[in-house]
């Protein structure tokens, strides 16, 4: 990747982790651990890879983006207002009664929201059913999905993973954001879905394991799917929960809680330091 | 009467899917693997590419199917009552109902009618979890006529649609001049004394109740209810001012269903006695179909009873 992509690449990710602060922070509650392990993925595909449009979020052959594991909206909503889609001020009104920020993604509340989501393992198969639109308008647009590690546990993932290998639709790329917590625990001391990547295998993916923290590793399993014809794509991240905010990371209790004023400025100078070095 | 046409709703419901399809470019069927029970298959053989099993995955399903509808496919859904309504409920409730997608839900095998299949395949709440979801629409057909025409109209509707039909041949009750309208309910026959209103296959056996008490000199006036949400609020006042009691009539639990949500309207509008026909709060069991539908009390006799009941609660 070009130094100059992944700096600015870098920005938006830094920026989209100011944004799920900002708003956790104001709304008192929500969910940052697993907010900002998928920063990067979104700094990834709304500021460099998806055909979308911020003077026209409805248009019909856009690329979707749907937020399986919704309780991250902090980070989509972030994502979509540093990216043009509403203003970066309102992500302070988050979860406030009167917002058009609801606490879990709605589409027809938040200009670039495809799905309405956030009863795990349903935006896979919404995801699928796009993949299957797609096909039909002759690959007119590729669909992303986020799901969670956590989120796997569910059995409608694998109704999903098993369809949409069934069905071939190689227009769907799924990104797991593989943090290996959940809030009552880690995977395995819960209800471990592993091994994740033989699963995905089982039902037909195409599997491709990587750091979800580099720009590198991102840009090229997204163009390893592009090019995959008959399968879609499963792509495992391996992320850190709370990434970016070093007191957040590793953390299973910042799964669903928001930082006090003095932990937001803590939260907020690491951002600003990191910032500032990137803009050099 | 020898020559009554006997069709089961679900049969109308394949076949009107065909017609839509013909007209409807954008046109999608999915099943749950019950493609020739729900009779989807009928459009399947018409249009094998724009039909698409889901397999037996009710919950997938849903979700296959907000994703095509958000798209812009017109995309009907189809399983059995019970896995559609009840497998499937929260699916329907988060991923249709919440962002009010345009997904026609076509879930056969309703109610008791079922038969020899037994209770764990008698569905007899699925109105009741439906109701409960805003903006979901909810029709329940009483004969091939009518159902062909729901599908239709629910085709034209905007978000999310529940179409309920039977695995029963039923008498057919309308003839071809009949005109179907989501949200309204319809008087098959005026009276004075009391107002049965019934819905799905029901519907028939409320017209025998009508004749019932007509020979016992009492003037019933019938309603057909085919649109249980949004409920004609219009219809069930002018029931309970001009016959001051009413009777409902349904295949589904008397908790949640017609009768309730009759009772609903009446008790904040226009308080008059209301009793309920239907499914006493128990599970259904095996047996033929019309025999079940005898020992449930879902029959001409019972309505008729039930009436006289009513009328004698007046004060």
């Amino acid at each position: 990747m070009e130094p100059t992509k992944k700096q600015q690449l870098s920005v938006a990710a830094c920026q989209i982790r100011q944004g799920i602060i900002e708003g956790v922070f104001n709304a008192k509650s929500g969910h940052p651990g697993g907010s900002l392990s998928i920063a990067d993925l979104l700094a990834y595909l709304y500021f460099a890879e998806m055909n979308v449009d911020p003077a026209d979020p409805k248009k019909a052959d856009r690329d979707r983006l749907v937020l399986s594991k919704g309780h991250a909206a902090p980070a989509l909503y972030a994502a979509l207002a540093y990216r043009g889609f509403f203003p970066v001020e309102d992500l302070k009104t988050l979860r406030k009664t009167d917002s058009y920020l609801q606490g879990h993604p709605n589409m027809n509340s938040v200009p670039g929201v495809d799905m309405s989501t956030g009863s795990l393992g349903q935006g896979v198969s919404a995801a699928a059913g796009l993949a299957l639109a797609s096909k039909r308008l002759n690959d007119a647009f590729r669909v992303y999905a986020i799901l969670g590690d956590g989120e796997l546990e569910e059995g409608q993932v694998w109704e999903a993973a098993m369809f949409s290998g069934s069905k071939k639709l190689d227009m769907l790329t799924v990104f797991v954001d593989y943090n290996n917590l959940q809030i009552d625990g880690s995977l395995a001391d819960v209800n471990s879905p592993e091994p994740i990547d033989e699963k995905f295998a089982a039902f037909g993916f195409h599997v491709i394991t990587i750091d979800g923290h580099d720009f590198d590793a991102i840009e090229a399993a997204v163009g390893e799917a592009k090019s995959v014809k008959g399968q879609p794509t499963a792509v495992i991240m391996k992320t850190v929960k709370g990434k970016g905010v070093s007191f957040m990371e590793n953390q299973v209790g910042w799964h669903g809680s928001a930082p006090n004023a003095d932990q937001y400025n803590e939260a907020m100078r690491e951002l600003d330091a990191r910032l500032a070095g990137l803009k050099g | 009467m020898a020559d009554v046409i006997k069709t089961a709703t679900r049969d109308a419901y394949g076949k009107a899917l065909v017609e839509l399809g013909q007209t409807d470019d954008k046109l999608i069927v999915l099943d749950a693997d019950l493609a020739a029970a729900t009779k989807t298959g009928i459009f399947k053989k018409a249009n094998p590419d724009r039909f698409v099993d889901c397999g037996i995955a009710e919950a997938n399903m849903i979700g296959v199917a907000a994703g095509l509808a958000s798209a812009g496919f017109t995309v009907f859904a189809s399983s059995f009552a019970m896995f559609a309504a009840g497998r499937a409920f929260e699916q329907i409730r988060n991923s249709l109902g919440y962002p009010h997608i345009n997904v026609k839900i076509g879930a056969t095998h309703a109610g008791i009618s079922v038969g020899e299949d037994g209770a764990s395949h008698q569905c007899c709440e699925d109105i009741g979890l439906m109701r409960t979801i805003p903006g979901m629409t909810i029709l329940n057909p009483a004969d091939d006529i009518e159902a062909r025409l729901a599908v239709f109209a629910a085709a034209k509707a905007t978000g999310p649609v529940y179409m309920r039909f039977g695995r029963l041949a039923v008498p057919r009750v309308f003839d071809d001049s009949y005109r179907f309208e989501i949200g309204k309910g319809v008087y098959l026959n005026r009276g004075a004394d009391v107002t049965i209103i019934a819905t799905g296959l029901l519907v028939e056996r409320a017209i025998a109740a009508v004749e019932l008490l007509k020979a016992q000199g009492i003037s019933a006036a019938l309603i057909n209810m085919a649109t249980i949400k949004p409920i004609d609020r219009d219809i069930i006042m002018d029931a309970a001012k001009t016959t001051g009691c009413i009777v409902t009539a349904e295949e589904h639990n008397i908790i949640g269903g017609l009768g309730s949500a009759v009772a609903e309207v009446t008790a904040e509008c226009c308080p008059v006695p209301v009793l309920r026909v239907g499914v006493q709060d128990v599970f259904g069991r095996s047996g033929p179909a019309l025999e079940l539908l005898e020992k449930f009390g879902l029959n001409a006799e019972n309505i008729a009873a039930k009436a006289k009941a009513a009328i004698a609660l007046k004060k």
